[in-house]
């Protein structure tokens, strides 16, 4: 995921890490230390509505995205999330832990340049090496866990596109159908811009894009989605032990990468309207 | 349904984001709002209804994993690298003094 580099509004740069000695790089930073984590440096954060849409304040200053342009995006319900996170940081902002700002920034910039098609054909290839469809041979218990746990997605995707994707244990993987891939084309298609962007992202994090349309339509939860996603790290976990700093970081890594993007694309796409009934007299 | 939890859950789990004064923030009223909007209807299966509450708990898994994630990272991966000095006085060594740089 594209991590923003340069500040969100104009303020003078933080100062050098004074921290330590050692080789000192071009920034009179350490060559290997991460850069320093920028202090808060607002009070309040506000959402309000411009002509392009919604708009976040951190006190008096707008937020802008990395590439400078205007931080708006399409929902309420997103912008109060995106606020949410900006006020929820409380020193220092640590943008790794912001996802859905960094989503919207990506949908804003566009930094990699790529237009709806692109984005969609990189989606569907992602079939041709889908997780779920990668099978193992052995061991036995694993292709036990992997066929109980995996052919039920695969079967309700099968039949709620009407496709056929079926799983392989050879090495080239799944040999998918045409159809299959035209119509994840045309559904995929359906999406707009920003929804794309997002769904695009939880294929690349969940590494399947059987489970992220499972997830998009609310077939599974997040946790379901990244439990079956890492099924063979659960595995060897569940038979060689757990490593805290390495399987459980990446697990709420994935759940919070995942999640994000799951609300990103839902909150991106949905319109909503209520319609009251008059109570009968 | 009952996989996705109470809805609840997702405006308690907003009281370590924002803090002290998470009911004035706008985050709970508006999923508050959300929720009273929904509860009435007439109808038998209400698809808005378990949207939002899919929802709830996307943004409940959301906030809960944020809040994991970076306690891990603090505890595990927040300080950095040590400079080469630190690492050789880790086993009694001291890196040697070349006037004349390296050859």
């Amino acid at each position: 995921l594209w991590w923003p580099h340069s500040p969100p509004t104009r303020l003078p740069r933080p100062p050098p890490a004074a921290a330590g000695s050692g080789p000192v790089g071009p920034c009179g930073r350490r060559a290997y230390t991460p850069p320093a984590e920028r202090k808060r440096f607002y009070q309040n954060v506000s959402i309000s509505q411009g002509e392009g849409g919604f708009e976040i304040n951190l006190d008096h200053r707008k937020l802008k995205t990395p590439q400078a342009k205007l931080f708006t995006v399409p929902s309420e319900a997103l912008a109060i999330a995106v606020a949410t996170e900006w006020d929820s940081q409380k020193d220092t902002i640590k943008f790794y832990t912001m996802h859905l700002t960094t989503l919207c920034n990506t949908a804003l910039d566009n930094p990699t340049q790529r237009s709806k098609t692109q984005l969609i054909r990189a989606a569907v290839k992602f079939l041709e090496t889908d997780t779920v469809c990668y099978r193992v041979e052995e061991p036995p218990a694993l292709a036990e866990l992997q066929k109980n746990e995996w052919d039920p997605v695969v079967t309700w995707a099968e039949k709620r596109y009407n496709v056929t994707i079926g799983s392989s244990t050879s090495i080239l993987g799944p040999n998918i159908p045409a159809s299959t891939k035209e119509t994840f084309v045309s559904h995929l298609a359906s999406y707009n811009m920003w929804a794309l962007q997002g769904i695009e992202f939880v294929i690349t994090q969940l590494k399947s894009l059987i489970l992220s349309m499972s997830l998009i339509d609310r077939h599974i939860t997040v946790e379901k989605a990244v439990l079956l996603s890492r099924l063979e790290e659960e595995y060897q976990i569940r038979r060689w032990g757990n490593v805290e700093w390495a399987h459980d970081y990446d697990l709420c890594e994935l759940r919070a990468r995942t999640a994000a993007g799951t609300l990103f694309v839902h909150l991106c796409s949905e319109s909503s309207t209520v319609k009251h009934k008059l109570l009968q007299d | 349904m009952a996989a996705l939890g109470a809805p609840l859950r997702t405006l308690r789990a907003l009281r370590h984001a924002a803090g002290c004064s998470y009911r004035d923030s706008p985050a709970y009223r508006h999923v508050l709002a959300a929720f009273r909007a929904h509860w009435v209807t007439g109808e038998k299966l209400c698809r808005a209804q378990q949207e939002l509450h899919f929802q709830a708990a996307t943004y409940l898994c959301l906030l809960r994993s944020v809040r994991e994630h970076e306690a891990l990272h603090r505890e595990y991966h927040g300080r950095g690298e040590r400079s080469p000095q630190e690492v050789a006085g880790l086993v009694g060594f001291r890196l040697p003094q070349q006037p004349g740089g390296k050859g």
